[in-house]
């Protein structure tokens, strides 16, 4: 009797599986009906709804018996209403926003149609800036259309530098002097607002120094981040993380937004920081006191290649209206409402014209514009990225370098190990 | 006396043959209850139990990659991280800490509300209600601004006392960090330990301590014979409910050490499990941590039950 239950869970274990939905269909076609869309909620929407609201008139005036149904998805909570959408294709929405790094696992599950071909066809197609358009793609297809993009550049206190006698870094060596002189003339003030878990601000000097997050043989990617150039610059990084300038304390678990808003609120001499913070800190207390210039590189007028971030438009497989799907997306994300879409929340957009048309008319823009031109790179397109990301593998062994829990070497090999085991 | 002469002829119906039926009427009163645990309980544990044996990912979930059976191997995986027992060993230390906090706050100012008037007892349970029903994200986010580094009221009050606290980070240490969260689970589960307690303590009949000191007992010697053995089923309970509650704590350590300290050294094995599996969306891999957190959490109950039944005097 009392064999009895083990004897039936084992006969249950090896008769059954863990459920699993049925992989996404082709989807179809309809030319009539609702389009279903999700947007991320923004902390300050209208802006951005009224823009998309102005895109929806158009389109539905233009497609007779179609109706567009806007949701809009927390960016924190995206997680799991994207596996939802996974796991049940049918109430998955028909068009998605959503970022780059989240590509190649959105695409590992088969539930994104592939755009390769669609936007080669697609006329304003061939004026997307192809370093961002690379951010779309997974294993050689592009599973999105780029909407927007955002690079980080160097934000820096105009009055602190002038009373210091100052000039903008030309180099990232100068960085770190520069950001030494203000903490020690100024101890109440970081010399720059970086943190441990800001890994976006991290790349550009893993990159600058030559280093590489990972290479791909193949398909099959292996961590370089134990490199010596690599370790090189994630030491300059973790260097910053420093009593003389940004006290472990208080900056070795800060996250870029953190960053940023230590220095919007006049705690900091320097910070890195997107085109998309320029609004946080114009409401801060440092209003009309910073300039911003790109992330210098190695040697005088490099620049570093910066992270490219975005968001992407992306069709769903199994929806029902895929041309109509398509042409949203390719209304949304074409010169007109980029545009729009700068002037409503700031974002930068991925169309070469409209950003040079931009860049011309505000000269805020031109140190980002000019990082973007220099080059920008990418995370590994691999899904394990997102769980390399989840682990926070990388803030770890900056912490550990900052601190003085591991030595770079040390803390690095552990890093490299932990993402060979998640490129699997 | 009446009641102990007529306790026999209480019990005499148990030793009474079984009557036909009674087995069918036993499981129709039990079979609410059983089908809500069965499907609240028991297949979600089935399932967890299942996914724990396959590589199982999103994009297995979403039916577009094969299943692929493992075995033990999530568990094995799990067992070799080095990191995997650091964490363990932390957990269980700053659950003791949390457990031993709360049991003695908790028992203290339960013996202190049944010795006091009642307006100073009415007020310190509508504060121990406060913190009782305060949400753990907003306890925690409350006390993080109290221990803030630069605005926080601790340190303001803590230097203008001459003390050295000036932007005293109390979140980067690995034993400061932990003491704070340790401090506010504490703070929010004492309340519970106090009712019960204080619900045992009023429960002892005052014929007892009557008799106790007409007996000549002092206070010390009736607390330690006479009131702790009559409140000890009450003191196990809330014993075993803060060691499960403790052990897994989630939303205090994730708030407060911003997901688990810096370097990751002030995870424990809850935040652990959703930094290494779900939030990677390693599903496998977090099942099986979560197996060995149940069978872990059974087993510390199971004995601590035991262990009671057997030495009826430990105290």
């Amino acid at each position: 009797m009392r064999l009895l239950p083990l004897v039936a869970g084992l006969a249950l274990l090896a008769g059954c599986a863990p459920t699993q939905s049925t992989p996404a269909g082709s989807g179809a076609d309809d030319q009539t009906g609702t389009v279903r869309v999700w947007l991320f909620d923004e902390a300050n929407r209208a802006p951005k709804e009224a823009a998309v609201k102005d895109a929806i008139t158009e389109f539905k005036a233009a497609h007779q018996g179609v109706e567009v149904d806007v949701q809009w998805v927390p960016v924190e909570g995206r997680a799991d209403k994207f596996s939802g959408a996974f796991n049940d294709p049918a109430n998955a929405p028909d068009v998605a926003e959503f970022g780059n790094t989240d590509v190649s696992s959105y695409a590992a599950t088969g539930a994104l149609a592939d755009l390769t071909g669609d936007l080669a066809a697609w006329p304003e197609g061939k004026d997307l800036i192809p370093t961002v358009l690379d951010t779309a793609k997974s294993g050689g297809q592009t599973y999105g259309l780029p909407w927007y993009t955002g690079v980080r550049a160097l934000y820096y206190r105009t009055d602190v530098f002038t009373e210091l006698g100052l000039k903008p870094p030309a180099t990232l060596a100068e960085l770190t002097e520069d950001a030494r002189r203000i903490r020690a003339a100024k101890p109440d003030l970081y010399g720059i607002a970086v943190g441990g878990k800001y890994t976006y601000a991290m790349l550009p000097f893993l990159w600058a120094n030559g280093g590489e997050l990972a290479r791909d043989n193949g398909g099959k990617w292996t961590s370089t981040i134990a490199g010596d150039q690599a370790k090189a610059g994630v030491t300059q990084y973790a260097d910053l993380l420093k009593d003389d300038i940004c006290p472990p304390a208080q900056c070795a678990n800060l996250t870029g937004t953190q960053s940023v808003t230590a220095f919007a609120g006049g705690k900091a001499g320097m910070t890195i920081g997107g085109d998309f913070n320029r609004k946080a800190v114009e409401r801060g207390a440092v209003q009309g006191k910073y300039a911003v210039v790109p992330i210098p590189g190695t040697t005088a007028g490099s620049i570093a290649p910066a992270f490219a971030g975005g968001n992407l438009l992306g069709v769903f497989k199994a929806s029902k209206h895929r041309s109509l799907a398509l042409q949203f997306v390719e209304l949304l994300g074409g010169a007109k409402y980029q545009e729009k879409m700068y002037a409503a929340m700031g974002n930068l957009p991925t169309l070469s014209s409209v950003q040079q048309k931009l860049a011309a008319n505000d000269p805020f823009l031109k140190p980002f514009v000019d990082t973007l031109k220099a080059g920008t790179k990418f995370v590994p397109a691999t899904p394990a990225w997102s769980k390399i990301d989840s682990q926070n593998v990388l803030p770890t062994a900056v912490q550990q370098i900052a601190t003085g829990g591991k030595d770079p070497a040390a803390a690095l090999a552990d890093a490299a190990a932990a993402m060979n085991k998640a490129f699997g | 006396m009446v009641t102990v002469q007529e306790a026999p002829s209480v019990t005499a119906p148990a030793r009474r043959p079984r009557r036909k039926g009674d087995g069918r009427a036993a499981a129709l009163y039990l079979a609410p209850a059983g089908i809500l645990l069965a499907a609240l309980l028991a297949y979600p544990i089935y399932q967890l139990v299942l996914i724990s044996f396959y590589d199982y990912g999103q994009p297995q979930a979403a039916g577009n990659a094969p299943l692929v059976f493992l075995g033990f191997a999530n568990y094995a995986d799990l067992l070799s991280q080095a990191q995997f027992w650091t964490v363990l060993g932390k957990t269980v230390g700053f659950a003791a800490a949390c457990v031993v906090g709360s049991l003695v706050v908790g028992t203290g100012l339960a013996v202190l509300a049944s010795r006091v008037r009642s307006l100073p007892r009415m007020l310190l349970f509508l504060a121990a209600l406060g913190a009782w029903s305060t949400p753990a994200i907003a306890g925690s986010y409350v006390w993080l601004f109290l221990f803030d580094t630069d605005f926080g009221l601790v340190n303001e009050v803590l230097s203008g006392l001459g003390l050295p606290f000036e932007h005293h980070s109390w979140t980067f240490g690995t034993l400061g960090a932990f003491g704070l969260v340790a401090a506010e689970v504490i703070w929010c589960s004492f309340p519970f330990v106090l009712v019960t307690m204080y619900a045992g303590i009023k429960g002892v009949p005052d014929e007892v301590l009557e008799a106790a000191s007409l007996d000549g007992a002092s206070t010390w010697r009736t607390t330690w014979t006479i009131v702790l053995p009559m409140v000890r089923p009450l003191l196990m309970i809330a014993t075993v409910q803060s060691i499960i509650w403790d052990f897994k704590v989630f939303t205090q350590i994730y708030v407060m050490t911003n997901g688990g300290g810096v370097a990751g050294r002030n995870l424990v094995l809850n935040v652990y499990a959703y930094q290494q599996a779900f939030a990677g969306q390693e599903y496998g891999l977090g099942s099986a941590i979560g197996v060995v957190m149940t069978l872990l959490l059974l087993s510390v109950t199971g004995l601590y039950v035991r262990a009671q039944r057997r030495s009826a005097a430990w105290l």
